[in-house]
């Protein structure tokens, strides 16, 4: 069965119809369990599509379910990592993990079993993090890397059906999203959660995937998917293989067509002359 | 080659956001207060400048000497910085709670906000004879100077300060099943408290100038009251006193504020 169906998905933001719809005619079916990325130049939709899916956009056409149940509203089922800025720099590491406990959603019929389990839970996600020492830190006194490792604890807390992540590690050095990369997916192993991953970087986006959704701008939309011939366990050195290479390849220009720059050659002289001229 | 005799040059004081020491820092602080004393001391000591138009500085300490000893200074400080308490307690009372719900619902936004906005532009000052026919001159009446004087600020710095939240602090609430309320209270009145204390700060300094306009028009105690007293009679060496005090006692409050902030937000002041 599949978790969530897309069907002849549209948005349009305000009333203007003149300009091109954010997303047009989206159709995306997203096995239980599966790890899916969406990649796509800037302005293709794919935020947009997250969006809808964790319920904090409406859309404006076609339906959308997760779980057999239409979509409206955030929930639960459906927790976001944002890029930055969404930890609670007040709370500290620990209480940030613990945050979605007080809310009353979770503490309705709550027997003190549960409570205990759940602070099991969180001790548990602390140490799958590898931040059971900075417990009691504040966000602002750790580095980018371990601020998203405890977002993304945090957004497993209630364990979600779904876990929809929106450029996770944008901001962060190559050599850290290397390490969160395999920690994400070491998450997927453990916890078997829905995965939607946007990103713009296609290595990351092809390393992470079960499936690339590439998507293009004006309107937004699926241009194709991509299964990726790659073992469900990945290695690091698997990115240097053949196949992957070739996939890479072949998205990456997908998406310098789609983004239509101009490498015109008479453009470019008129860039040097007007340059050089002054 | 070894290069010897070289020392890694200083970072300069005077580059743009350039790093100083706390030493250097109070030099540069305790420099800057005591030259103004300075110059008012070098003024005041020949005889080319009439005392009553600028008294030296001795002759305002004598005076506050005196005012304190034999005139009640304490009394009129403290009746001063009750009507500022007061008036300023009652503005944050209703202030806090009106602008938590303008940055947190956009109707009430819209309901409030250009009222709010069209009522601040009209000068407080200006509601003095209104006041004083509702009110009379009782305490009612420059506590309500102070009120009309700081409460709109208040409200629209704290729905600035609401607005401020980061989104995605929101909406990671959101998706974690919070309801409207709970977003209200554990995170849009959290993640701001930090702003709104500092708002409080600031509107706190406006309230003393509200209270000193309230004692000049519609009293008979108070430090405004005493300077106002003290033109009359030409003591200008109590006007240069209250004035001083009134910077003074400012002053202490302003550092309250910061030292509850540091106490209240160690997240914030604990980096690194």
């Amino acid at each position: 069965m599949a978790n969530v169906i897309i069907e002849k998905l549209g948005k349009r933001f305000g009333a203007a119809t003149h300009t091109p719809a954010a997303l047009q005619d989206v159709d995306l079916r997203i096995e239980d369990g599966e790890f899916v990325t969406l990649v796509g130049a800037s302005g293709c939709g794919k935020s947009t599509l997250l969006r809808i899916l964790a319920g904090l956009e409406t859309h404006t056409a076609g339906r959308v379910s997760c779980g057999g149940r239409p979509i409206d509203g955030p929930g639960a089922d459906r927790a976001m990592v944002f890029q930055h800025y969404s930890l609670y720099p007040w709370l500290k590491v620990m209480e940030n993990i613990k945050f979605s406990r007080q809310l009353r959603a979770n503490r309705e019929a709550l027997t003190s079993a549960d409570v205990e389990a759940a602070s099991g839970r969180a001790d548990a996600l602390l140490d799958l993090i590898g931040l059971g020492k900075v417990a009691d830190a504040y966000p602002n006194q750790l580095s980018g890397g371990m601020q998203q490792r405890v977002a993304i604890a945090r957004a497993l807390m209630g364990r979600p059906a779904m876990l929809l992540m929106d450029e996770p590690f944008g901001a962060l050095d190559a050599q850290t999203r290397e390490v969160m990369h395999d920690l994400i997916l070491h998450i997927h192993r453990v916890e078997k959660p829905t995965i939607v991953f946007v990103t713009h970087d296609v290595e990351e986006a092809i390393y992470l995937g079960q499936r690339v959704v590439l998507m293009q701008p004006r309107p937004g939309r699926i241009h194709s998917i991509y299964p990726v011939p790659l073992p469900a366990q990945r290695t690091q050195d698997m990115k240097h293989g053949a196949e992957f290479r070739a996939l890479k390849h072949e998205i990456l220009a997908r998406i310098r067509e789609s983004a239509g720059v101009n490498t015109d050659q008479d453009l470019l002289e008129r860039l040097n002359l007007a340059g050089t001229t002054h | 080659m070894k290069e010897k005799n070289t020392v890694s040059p200083r970072p300069s004081l005077w580059a743009i956001g350039a790093t100083i020491s706390r030493r250097q820092y109070w030099l540069f602080a305790v420099t800057g207060l005591l030259l103004p004393l300075v110059a008012w001391s070098l003024l005041t000591a020949g005889d080319w400048i009439d005392p009553v138009f600028m008294p030296s500085p001795l002759r305002v300490l004598q005076r506050f000497q005196t005012w304190l000893m034999d005139d009640d200074l304490l009394r009129d400080s403290a009746i001063s910085v009750y009507r500022v308490g007061a008036g300023f307690l009652l503005s944050a009372v209703l202030a806090l709670p009106i602008g938590l719900l303008i940055g947190a619902y956009r109707p009430i936004e819209a309901l409030l906000e250009p009222l709010t906005d069209f009522i601040r532009y009209m000068p407080a000052v200006a509601f003095i004879p209104l006041v004083m026919l509702w009110f009379g001159i009782g305490e009612s009446a420059k506590i309500s100077i102070i009120f009309i004087g700081t409460f709109f600020q208040m409200v629209l710095m704290v729905a600035e300060n609401v607005r401020g939240v980061p989104r995605a602090q929101i909406e990671a609430a959101q998706t974690m099943g919070a309801t409207r309320g709970e977003i209200v209270q554990l995170v849009l009145l959290q993640s701001a408290k930090p702003a709104i204390l500092d708002t409080l700060r600031i509107t706190m300094g406006w309230a003393w100038t509200y209270l000193v306009v309230a004692e000049l028009v519609a009293a008979n105690s108070g430090l405004g009251y005493a300077i106002l007293k003290a033109q009359r009679y030409l003591k200008t060496d109590t006007i240069f006193a209250g004035i001083v005090l009134i910077g003074v006692i400012g002053l202490l409050m302003d550092q309250a504020f910061r030292w509850l902030h540091r106490r209240s937000f160690p997240w914030l002041h604990s980096k690194g």
